[in-house]
């Protein structure tokens, strides 16, 4: 990763950060200021969603060429989307216990991105588990597609269905309609690549970091 | 020699305690709107350390990878 995107990332996040808190945002009424959590918690879930995105591009990428590098790329990518998921879960309790009421409210979205996490959480107890490198490898690939699948309708199919107090589910309107000033959108796409761009790095470092060790225990074998 | 500069810092002491008191321009800003500025400085400064610490190891796990080549 270039250092160029890594310095662009940062920059972006303390812009975010800055304009973030100090920008004017809609007065709602039970919102009131937390309404600027859309610029902190949200990313959160948009870097897992699309951390898991190349997770999964690089599972589906060792099962069509059998790379072992690839293997451990989509582990790092999908260790730094749960790491990012798990901030988007306390943040949103944090969030949910002052605008709904109770930090656990049952709202579909929220259960099924719990759900989504167990099943992403399953995927390292998957890892553990097998000694015999490629078939880990082979096995958590074929896993790692399936938890994506899963992710998908846990997230942003079945809360539309039903009836969810998070924004764009249930009835709810999402962002274009009348809830999202359109100014917000300024800080929060932005928001939502810096956080990206930094969740990348991070699963780069991660891999890079498995590579040494991996160097290391071939040197102790030979 | 030592009892000037006392006298200069008790001198110096007085007149900022009296400048304190009076209704002069000061540097509000951070005061002003609730302190918000001040919150948001911490939150930059916790973000530019967890910047730090990511170049930091990022530059470890560059020197581990040059010394392995």
């Amino acid at each position: 990763m270039k250092n160029g995107l890594k310095i662009t990332a940062i920059v972006i996040l303390i812009y975010v950060h800055i304009a973030g808190l100090l920008m004017d945002v809609p007065r709602l009424a039970i919102l009131n200021e937390t309404v600027r959590a859309l610029y902190f918690h949200v990313p959160m879930w948009f870097g897992m969603v699309l951390l898991y995105v190349a997770s999964s591009y690089y599972a589906i990428r060792y099962l069509r060429t059998q790379q072992p590098d690839d293997d451990v790329r989509a582990e790092s990518f999908a260790h730094t989307g749960t790491a990012f998921g798990l901030l988007g879960i306390f943040t949103g309790m944090l969030w949910a216990n002052y605008t709904w009421g109770s930090p656990w409210h049952g709202d579909p979205k929220q259960n099924g991105a719990a759900i989504a996490l167990l099943v992403y959480l399953a995927y390292f107890v998957l890892r553990g588990s097998v000694e015999n490198r490629e078939q880990r490898a082979r096995l958590s690939a074929v896993y790692n597609v399936f938890a994506f699948a899963a992710m998908v309708p846990l997230i942003f199919i079945i809360p539309r269905l039903t009836s969810s107090m998070h924004p764009g589910s249930g009835g709810n309107p999402g962002f274009n309609v009348y809830d999202l000033d359109s100014r917000m959108r300024f800080v929060f796409y932005p928001a939502v690549a810096g956080w990206f761009i930094v969740g990348w790095w991070m699963a780069t470092l991660r891999y890079r970091l498995k590579k040494i060790k991996e160097k290391l225990d071939e040197r102790e074998f030979a | 020699m030592k009892k000037l500069r006392l006298t200069f810092l008790f001198i110096f002491l007085t007149v900022l305690a009296a400048f304190a008191q009076t209704d002069v321009e000061m540097a509000d800003r951070l005061r002003a709107d609730g302190k918000i500025y001040v919150i948001v400085l911490i939150i930059l400064i916790v973000l530019a350390g967890l910047f730090i610490y990511l170049f930091l190891m990022d530059r470890k796990i560059k020197k581990l990878e040059d010394r392995l080549k």
